[in-house]
Parts: C-alpha cells; sequence; structure tokens
C-alpha cells in the first residue's frame, strides 16, 4: 500500500441506492463502499458503515446471496438546527451473490469504528480417497 | 480563420454564426465547472454536518475506520481545522482483491463556524466512524431570552 501513503482523500459522495423491492419505511438508503479479497481459505469483506452499531447490522446469507442491512442511530438532538448539511445519513443496503461454497458455520463478523470486517471461509473441498487393492 | 493569417490581421476575420453561441456554451461549461457539488459542499474531505443549539455549534464528519489518535483537531478563533490520516491496512500475502471501493489517504480541511466560539469549551467524540465535534457558544452568542414586564 505504499502508493496510497501519502495520497490525499477526495470527497466522494455517498451512493445512494437503488434496490428493486420498495421499502416500507421511509428514509434514504446508502451503498457502503466495500473491499474484497480472497485467499485459498477465505472470502474477506470490509465495508464502510458511519454510524451503524452492532446490534443494528443484519448480515444475512442464503443461497448464495450474502445481503447487508443496516439501520444508523439517529445522532441528531431533537433541538438541533441544520446550518450546513454536506452529507445525507440513512440506512446501508447491499447485496452480493458468492460464486463459492461458504462454510456458514464459522462466519465471522466483526464492527469496528464503523467498518465492518466480515470473513467468509471457503468450505474444504472434498478430497478424493485413494482406495487401495490388497492382494490377499 | 484562414483570412486572418492571409491578411496578417489579427481583428479581421469572418464572424461564425454559432460564435456568439459557443461562447454561451463555454459560460455555461465554466458555470458548472465552478460548483463541484449540489447542496452548498466545499468539496473537501471530510464531508461535515454543521447543526447548532441554543449553547453548541455541532460538527459532525463521517471517518470511518480513523482512530481517535490520528486525528488531529485544532480550533483558532472561529476556525475549526481537521486533519488527519485514514489507513487501510493491506490484505495478507497472497490474496486477490476483488472490490477496491474504500480508500486511504491524508485529509485536511478547515471549518468557519458562524459565530463566536468559547474555544475552551470544545468537545470532540469520535464513535462508530462518526466525528462529533461540539464547540459551546460564546456567551455574547448565546441567544438572551428577554422577559416583558
Amino acid at each position: 500500500m505504499a502508493d496510497t501513503q501519502n495520497k490525499e482523500l477526495k470527497v466522494r459522495e455517498k451512493q445512494e441506492v437503488a434496490i428493486p423491492a420498495e421499502h416500507t419505511t421511509p428514509g434514504l438508503v446508502f451503498t457502503p463502499a466495500v473491499d474484497i479479497f480472497e485467499t485459498d481459505k477465505e472470502i474477506t469483506l470490509l465495508a464502510d458503515m458511519p454510524g451503524v452499531r452492532a446490534d443494528d447490522l443484519t448480515i444475512d446469507l442464503r443461497d448464495n446471496t450474502l445481503t447487508l442491512a443496516a439501520d444508523i442511530a439517529p445522532v441528531d438532538n431533537a433541538d438541533e438546527e441544520e446550518i450546513v448539511v454536506e452529507y445525507e445519513t440513512g440506512r446501508y443496503y447491499r447485496q452480493f451473490t458468492l460464486g463459492e461454497m461458504i462454510n456458514q458455520e464459522n462466519i465471522d463478523a466483526k464492527l469496528n469504528d464503523g467498518v465492518l470486517r466480515l470473513t467468509l471461509p471457503k468450505v474444504e473441498k472434498a478430497t478424493p480417497k485413494r482406495i487401495t487393492v490388497k492382494t490377499v | 480563420m484562414i483570412y486572418r493569417r492571409f491578411f496578417n490581421l489579427p481583428t479581421y476575420r469572418i464572424r461564425s454564426p454559432w460564435e456568439e453561441l459557443h461562447r454561451m456554451r463555454q459560460q455555461l461549461d465554466q458555470m458548472f465547472d465552478e460548483t463541484p457539488q449540489q447542496r452548498g459542499s466545499a468539496g473537501v474531505f471530510p464531508l461535515t454536518n454543521l447543526t447548532e443549539d441554543s449553547d453548541k455549534y455541532y460538527v459532525r464528519a463521517e471517518l470511518p475506520g480513523v482512530k481517535g489518535d490520528e486525528l488531529e483537531i485544532q480550533i483558532t478563533g472561529k476556525n475549526l481545522a481537521i486533519s488527519g490520516e485514514r489507513k487501510i491496512a493491506a490484505a495478507e500475502e497472497g490474496a486477490r482483491y476483488h472490490r477496491r471501493e474504500r480508500e486511504a489517504g491524508t485529509f485536511s480541511r478547515m471549518i468557519g463556524l458562524p459565530g463566536e466560539v468559547d474555544t475552551d469549551k470544545v468537545e470532540a467524540n469520535l464513535e462508530n466512524g462518526i466525528l462529533t465535534i461540539a464547540v459551546s457558544k460564546a456567551e455574547i452568542a448565546k441567544p438572551k431570552q428577554i422577559s416583558v414586564s
């Protein structure tokens, strides 16, 4: 990561999500920025979800579809008045289709400083057994 | 344009009928270039929201993955300076990236508060990746209730 050491961060607007199903609750929904990398053993997903507490986050994996959904705790007090609004807050939602078989038992999710780290271990492929034939 | 070169007179040229339109388009392009974002954003990382109540100003910014000790916050008069670095740990050896949307880098931003503040009463709090800086207003800037006798 040496090339990013002195890079200056640019503003990136939060991406509002367009999902096929309509939400029943009002409010904005954003797609979190993610990093996904894969090793031989596992797939790791990192997602930026500022303002999300561990209790508000739902991770769902079924039929190879991974769904991340999170509500955010409101930050503003009721008697605060807005002066300058540069970013909007809202829920987060993103879906991924996984090509690999995932060992659902050992999925590990950690939420630290608004960043989710999700570790999805791959299912170990059935190693072919060699049957030796003995001569009597 | 050929005429200009031919006679070597810079002021002498045939006016194109599209020239006026071309000039207008240039001006419009310029106008859109100058406004980087909607909603009056300064276009500097991190984006911040500024709110107030009767006692304090609240400055909030979304900084996921930034630790408190990687941030530097200073206040001088009415100006609040936020700078720091967002670090993203490299993946282990042999990992293949499928998506890489999160960015690391340095940032620095100055925010002008709209009123007089008490620089001794500033609190900063970083929770779940959201930085909240609460700056107390100076006594003279607080609204006073005046009762009608």
